[in-house]
């Protein structure tokens, strides 16, 4: 619109001399010009103004296709799953310089006895699918000053049959508690059972091999070999497999509101110059090493029901797990008689045959919370301590265990527990330990395994 | 050791004719499933109509029939994100992975509402693909009826001329429902309701009602009796003409609001199962429309 101006003045100025008829002249022409110009414009405008309306209607009356547009993934959508949980309590307990379990040789370290406010651990847990044929998961634990990987492994997703391996750091499928974390427990603190069977529970740096039966009736079975250092087993260098495991689960529904699952593990393993502390016959304490067999046997049962199978406003759940441990080899016992001791330092053979079991039951009887009620006890069995019988001997004493907790769960990722426990698991000691605990998951949504 | 042989043979597949194991997640799945594959296939479903599809645990005996599916059919869109990773997970079966032909999800064919503006957990239970309660819209079913009969088609191709030929059916006798169900349905066009959970908000946009209230302050928190008293009193403003809840949903939210502000509390089926009448897919929906007509009278 502005060229046929623009042309006009041009003219204007480059002929000032032309007569008044031929100016007019040009004049009419340039208007003319300037006229046709404009009716094509707007010829243009009104042709563009009809197609950008027709496409708008037609953007609203035909529905956006049914495409898949998103991603296939049956869990979250983040890539790969984080989440990271926050856990702490107060504990209330009797102040008792060397905790443990009276007649079982200390299975490693034990985080639960700080008095007081504490953080337990921060665990932090990625996983994802690699690709196609494998998905890997990772878990940290953290405490201060220490960062421990308690699991990292990946595991096949795609070799069928029933079929799945494991490979790498992992908590073992043997039993039924030993596969869960610490903030998936139903009470503050770990049973008694597990204490003196792992610490906290059985790694193992190896393989793992599952087979799930194509039947109605659940059928699992499953088998590990690794490394083996981890309590039964110590560290003992070398190649080879220091420590294997099998294991076989049962399982099924019994109608619509009642499932049920059952289970016998076995695990073997070796151990060399395994550290661990007794007291002695004089009651001072005595660093020991044993070299030797381990040979753990575990059954396990867990019974649910729900009504109609709908756990969201009541359900209860029962588990209960046994085991035993025989253990054959030898036992050094530190000279300690500069302390009192009666150790002088010498190996002799050692032969135990210990059991024990842990049985709970967890009642959610309005949506949010829950109440529950677990006992613990052990047997010292037999153990005989061959030429060191006269430093050492086995106490007669069962420790036992009753524990009683309240939880509140305002959402699913967030829980208050109140426990209170009554501990005779120290022989001459009756302990009232009382517990608040918080447990916080942020992140991907967490699963709900059986 | 004969016996022994002679048994495990009687374990192996029958071949070509065994009906195809098909796991679907939920009970409307599974009753598609059931229209579409007839007698060729053998359809287990993982839950029932007064199961809460959000929590479920992945029980052994669901790990069992997940190592046996051919076809595994859910809602996806994170309603089964607790528990079926666990069950493709464990059950070792290559077939049913996510991306491979045997895993189905049916929130990926039609168009989703709801997708949240904004993901944090502060906003409770919230679903990133958008409200997966797809099911309660039946355009929605005829949808994903179409891509599962293409998809057993594929799984099973010495059948797919039968698989197309009851989907042809059904999609003919469901369209014919759908009118039917629209022109029984008009008196509720722009009724007020409000809901316990977010579970119906598919069959709402598709009959034209209006969810004014959700009982739930957010999604999938439990109500609080304080919470409640607060509902009531804003339907003192925004009225309501029903309060609605799934069979599977506690039932004394919706009954206490019911008694405190003298609405009528309904009970929908909400999938195949959660009533007499609701059997299979078209009762579902029949079912549906009779409870909202006596309550809307």
């Amino acid at each position: 619109m502005l060229r046929p101006t623009l042309l006009a003045v041009a003219l204007a100025a480059a002929f000032p001399a032309f007569a008044d008829t031929d100016l007019d002249a040009l004049r009419a022409e340039l208007q003319e010009m300037k006229a046709s110009y404009e009716a094509r414009i707007q010829a243009l405008e009104a042709r563009l103004q009809a197609a950008e309306s027709q496409s708008a209607a037609a953007s609203e009356t035909v529905p956006a296709p049914a495409q898949p547009s998103e991603a296939v993934s049956a869990g979250n959508r983040f890539n790969p799953d984080i989440s990271l949980i926050l856990q702490g309590r107060y504990a209330h307990l009797d102040d008792i310089e060397h905790r443990h379990i009276s007649g079982f040789l200390p299975a490693g370290h034990d985080h639960g006895a700080e008095r007081g406010f504490s953080l337990d651990h921060t665990e932090l847990v990625m996983s994802a699918s690699i690709d196609p044929y494998f998905d890997g998961y990772f878990n940290l634990a953290l405490i201060d000053e220490e960062v421990e990987i308690e699991e990292a492994w990946f595991r096949t997703t795609a070799l069928g049959n029933g079929f799945t391996l494991k490979g790498g750091r992992f908590l073992s499928g043997i039993g039924y508690q030993n596969e869960k974390h610490p903030h998936a427990w139903d009470f503050a603190d770990n049973n008694l059972m597990y204490q003196v069977l792992f610490g906290e529970a059985y790694g193992n740096d190896g393989l793992q091999l599952r087979w799930v039966a194509p039947t109605d009736l659940y059928l699992a079975l499953g088998s590990e070999a690794g490394w083996g250092d981890s309590f039964p087993g110590s560290d003992r260098g070398g190649n080879g497999v220091n420590a294997y495991t099998l294991f076989g689960h049962l399982g099924g529904d019994v109608g619509a509101s009642h499932s049920w699952r059952a289970g016998l593990s076995y695990l073997r393993a070796r151990a060399d110059a395994r550290e661990g502390e007794l007291e002695d016959v004089n009651e001072i304490e005595a660093e020991t090493f044993f070299s030797g067999t381990s040979h753990n046997w575990i059954a396990d049962f867990v019974w649910k029901w729900a009504p109609d199978g709908n756990p969201r406003e009541r359900n209860f759940s029962f588990t209960a797990e046994y085991f035993i441990r025989d253990e054959d080899g030898s036992l050094l016992c530190e000279d300690n008689q500069a302390d009192g001791g009666t150790c002088d330092g010498s190996e002799g053979a050692y032969d135990s045959s210990q059991s024990g079991f842990y049985a709970q039951g967890v009642y959610q009887f309005m949506p949010r919370w829950r109440t529950g009620y677990r006992y613990d006890r052990l047997d010292p069995g037999s153990v005989d301590f061959g030429t060191n019988s006269g430093a050492l001997s086995n106490t007669s004493h069962k420790p036992t265990r009753h524990s009683l907790m309240v939880d509140y769960s305002p959402s699913e990722f967030s829980r208050l527990r109140l426990q209170y426990s009554k501990d005779k698991s120290m022989e001459g000691l009756s302990e009232n330990q009382w517990f608040v605990q918080y447990i916080h998951s942020l992140g991907a949504h967490g699963a709900h395994s059986f | 050791m004969k016996r022994l042989l002679f048994s495990m043979i009687l374990w192996l597949p029958l071949g070509a004719h065994a009906a195809l194991n098909v796991f679907a997640c939920e009970p409307e799945w599974a009753a598609l499933a059931h229209e579409l594959g007839g007698e060729d296939v053998k359809v287990y479903s993982a839950t029932n109509a007064f199961q809460d599809p959000h929590r479920i645990e992945a029980r052994p005996s669901l790990i069992a029939q997940m190592r046996r599916a051919k076809l595994v059919v859910c809602s996806g869109a994170e309603l089964e994100a607790g528990w079926l990773p666990l069950l493709l997970r464990d059950a070792g079966n290559a077939a049913v992975q996510p991306g491979r032909p045997g895993y189905f999800e049916a929130t990926q064919f039609v168009t989703m509402l709801e997708k949240p503006a904004r993901l944090d957990r502060s906003a409770g239970d919230v679903h990133a693909a958008g409200n997966p309660h797809i099911h309660t819209d039946p355009r929605n079913i005829a949808l994903v009826g179409k891509a599962l009969s293409t998809r057993l088609a594929e799984i099973d191709p010495a059948r797919a001329a039968a698989y197309r030929a009851r989907s042809a059916a059904f999609d003919a006798r469901w369209q014919e429902a759908i009118t039917r169900w629209e022109t029984h349905a008009a008196p509720l066009r722009n009724l007020p309701v409000a809901v316990q959970h977010k579970s119906f908000s598919y069959l709402l946009a598709w009959l034209e009602m209006r969810e004014v209230l959700t009982l739930e302050p957010r999604p999938g928190i439990e109500p609080s009796v304080g919470h409640l008293a607060r509902v009531a009193e804003t339907l003192q403003t925004t009225p309501a003409k029903m309060v609605l809840r799934a069979a599977y949903h506690s039932p004394r939210p919706a009954d206490w609001l019911s008694q405190r502000s003298g609405i009528p509390a309904v009970v929908l089926p909400y999938t195949v199962g959660g009533s007499k009448q609701a059997s299979n897919l078209f009762g579902l929906f029949d079912d549906t429309l009779d409870q909202l007509l006596k309550a809307a009278k």
